[in-house]
């Protein structure tokens, strides 16, 4: 027990409580050739499609055609690239950028809000709040497109990024309240009792107490959502229509009918695509893989 | 009024002190909820008994969309389409999954390399996954023309034999790395005590992992499989994009099915009555899981620890 309520609530990451000298002797006793041989030949089968895909965006049609998939180009260009650019690209981007922050932003003050509650309150409504989470967690909520449609048409935002950022957020809300209410219970009771007697509201509470000891938690969940929402393809496919409203992964689809058979200039696209998070991957590994392990894993 | 009003806030206040926040902080996120979530699901089971082509006028139809539903003999297929995909991919995923997790677990550095690698699928969307994996296995200019074996010589995507097995493994290769990470994070809670213990009692490797990883990864085990589970039925985008649910009718699963009912063939009515299968098949999942879990899963997860 000791061991879980140091490592979760506070912002380091779990791992390496053990003195080195003891694991390396560890590792020197028992090799896991299983674990071994099966952990390079996923890294095989990760890396080939990727580099692939890299490969294949610098090669020029008739390159394509011509060469051996695997080599690296002979001609190696960057007129895919440039298509891709030209092709109303920026716009997608930007489409996405829109799209993710705001559906992932509201979602995220909210779900911690109502994990606040349902962790902290008591009655009926909030019994009932718990529970309308937890059994959302369990609906597919995709099977609901079609209602959806209707709402959204109703509300007059068809093919407009509204239309997205609204249920994007609404669909986040089941997993986040989820996550954040089991790392708001680790929090020792008597911090809360401690800031009660000292007067705080609960919005210092929420600000000063919960949202310092949850900090890994909501870094979780707001990057599970990111990339739920930033690659999110069905409310795009059947909630909006003209081009400007597209976002990226849609982007892919249609370049996909665009450029028909210029095959490296639609792997271009997912390059391009991937970039931005790619590139947020490698600043913010440490925290994202930290925060996502410790959310789930509890 | 001005003095009742301070009185009330005071009560309020002193409540607030006393019992918590009020119901009022999760209102902003049941409110959202509702339009966009519960609404709709109440909308799914209205709208199987209407008829509505998506423009005109909505009207009450009786059980005509539900007859249509079940009497179409590719509603059945993508029952079974569905069923298999799942099964396939939970037998592919899970082990592997696991093997990975407990292995990049281990305090060795190459080892959190391998996990960072193993990340990068999921920065990519199921459009994109979908995307390189149709070029990569283009039987003319693909990576099996140029193995120079002709096993690999397949025309993968247009085989109805062998799409669904393609079509696992794409999903294998997207989501895999999720479930590593939850199972890598799982491994490293376990009290480190519990291995040495098992250690100094002279267990095994195979032992260790039977005796003390597998238990305790009990909970981390029901995440990840309804994770898995319930998310299969959602794979839409990866499959729409990869194989439109061909050839033929060889991977159009349930939700692919209700897609194409509903915004290419019209039929809003039919479309809902399949998305509510769908509802109920997620339900029913989720409750034999959490029976298997057998955890009131709103305790606190210290205590058994």
């Amino acid at each position: 027990m000791s061991t879980t309520l140091t490592t979760s609530p506070t912002t380091t990451p779990p791992p390496t409580d053990q003195p080195p000298r003891q694991r390396r002797r560890r590792q020197r006793e028992r090799p896991n050739y299983l674990g071994g041989l099966s952990g390079w030949i996923w890294l095989v089968i990760i890396i080939l499609p990727l580099y692939y895909v890299v490969m294949t965006s610098f090669k020029s049609q008739v390159g394509f055609f011509s060469s051996n998939p695997l080599l690296p180009a002979l001609d190696p260009t960057l007129d895919n690239y440039a298509l891709v650019l030209r092709s109303g690209f920026v716009t997608y981007l930007v489409n996405s950028i829109i799209v993710t922050v705001g559906a992932v932003g509201p979602a995220l003050l909210v779900s911690f809000m109502a994990a606040y509650a349902v962790v902290r309150g008591r009655g009926r409504f909030i019994a009932l709040t718990n529970t309308v989470f937890l059994m959302g967690l369990a609906i597919p909520l995709q099977a609901t497109i079609v209602p959806i449609y209707l709402i959204i048409t109703k509300m007059g935002l068809y093919d407009s990024l509204l239309a997205l950022i609204l249920p994007s957020a609404a669909f986040a809300l089941p997993i986040s309240v989820l996550i954040l209410s089991n790392f708001m219970r680790d929090i020792p009771n008597e911090l809360f009792e401690s800031m009660r007697l000292d007067g705080a509201s609960n919005w210092s509470i929420l600000w000063h107490l919960v949202l310092p000891m949850t900090r890994p938690a909501v870094v979780t969940v707001g990057i599970y959502n990111a990339l739920q929402v930033w690659n999110g393809f069905l409310f795009p496919l059947i909630l909006t229509q003209s081009p400007d409203k597209r976002v990226l992964p849609l982007s892919l689809w249609a370049f996909q009918g665009e450029f028909s058979v210029n095959v490296p200039a639609i792997l271009a696209a997912v390059v391009l695509s991937t970039l931005p998070l790619l590139l947020l991957y490698i600043f913010g590994r440490r925290q994202l893989l930290g925060g996502l392990t410790a959310g789930f894993s509890k | 009024m001005t003095a009742a009003l301070s009185e009330r806030g005071t009560r309020v206040r002193a409540q607030a002190r006393t019992r918590g926040p009020s119901g009022w902080f999760a209102a902003p996120a049941l409110v959202l909820f509702f339009v966009f979530a519960l609404v709709p699901v109440i909308g799914v089971v209205a709208l199987s008994f209407t008829s509505w082509n998506g423009l005109g006028a909505i009207t009450f139809d009786g059980t005509v969309s539900w007859r249509k539903v079940l009497a179409d003999p590719v509603t059945l297929n993508a029952l079974v389409v569905t069923g298999k995909i799942m099964l396939f991919s939970f037998i592919v995923q899970a082990p592997i999954s696991l093997l990975l997790g407990v292995f990049t677990a281990g305090v060795q550095k190459y080892r959190a390399l391998l996990a960072v690698l193993y990340f990068i699928p999921l920065l990519l969307s199921s459009a994109a996954v979908a995307i390189a994996f149709k070029a990569l296995l283009d039987p003319n200019f693909g990576l099996g023309p140029v193995s120079g074996l002709a096993l690999l010589r397949q025309d993968w995507l247009g085989n109805s034999d062998l799409v669904l097995f393609v079509v696992v493994f794409v999903i294998a290769w997207q989501f895999v790395p999720f479930h590593t990470l939850i199972y890598q994070g799982g491994v490293k809670q376990i009290p480190r005590s519990l291995f040495e213990a098992a250690e100094i009692d002279g267990a095994s490797r195979m032992q260790q992992f039977f005796a003390v990883t597998l238990p305790q990864l009990k909970y981390t085990i029901i995440t990840s499989s309804t994770l898995m589970i319930v998310g299969s039925l959602t794979y839409f985008d990866l499959i729409f994009v990869l194989t439109a649910g061909g050839p033929g009718y060889a991977t159009r699963l349930l939700p692919l099915h209700m897609y194409i009912t509903g915004f290419r063939a019209n039929d809003m009515g039919a479309a809902s009555a399949l998305g509510v299968i769908l509802v109920v098949i997620g339900l029913v999942l989720a409750l034999v899981l959490q029976r298997l879990g057998g955890r009131d899963r709103s305790s606190s997860q210290l205590d058994g620890a």
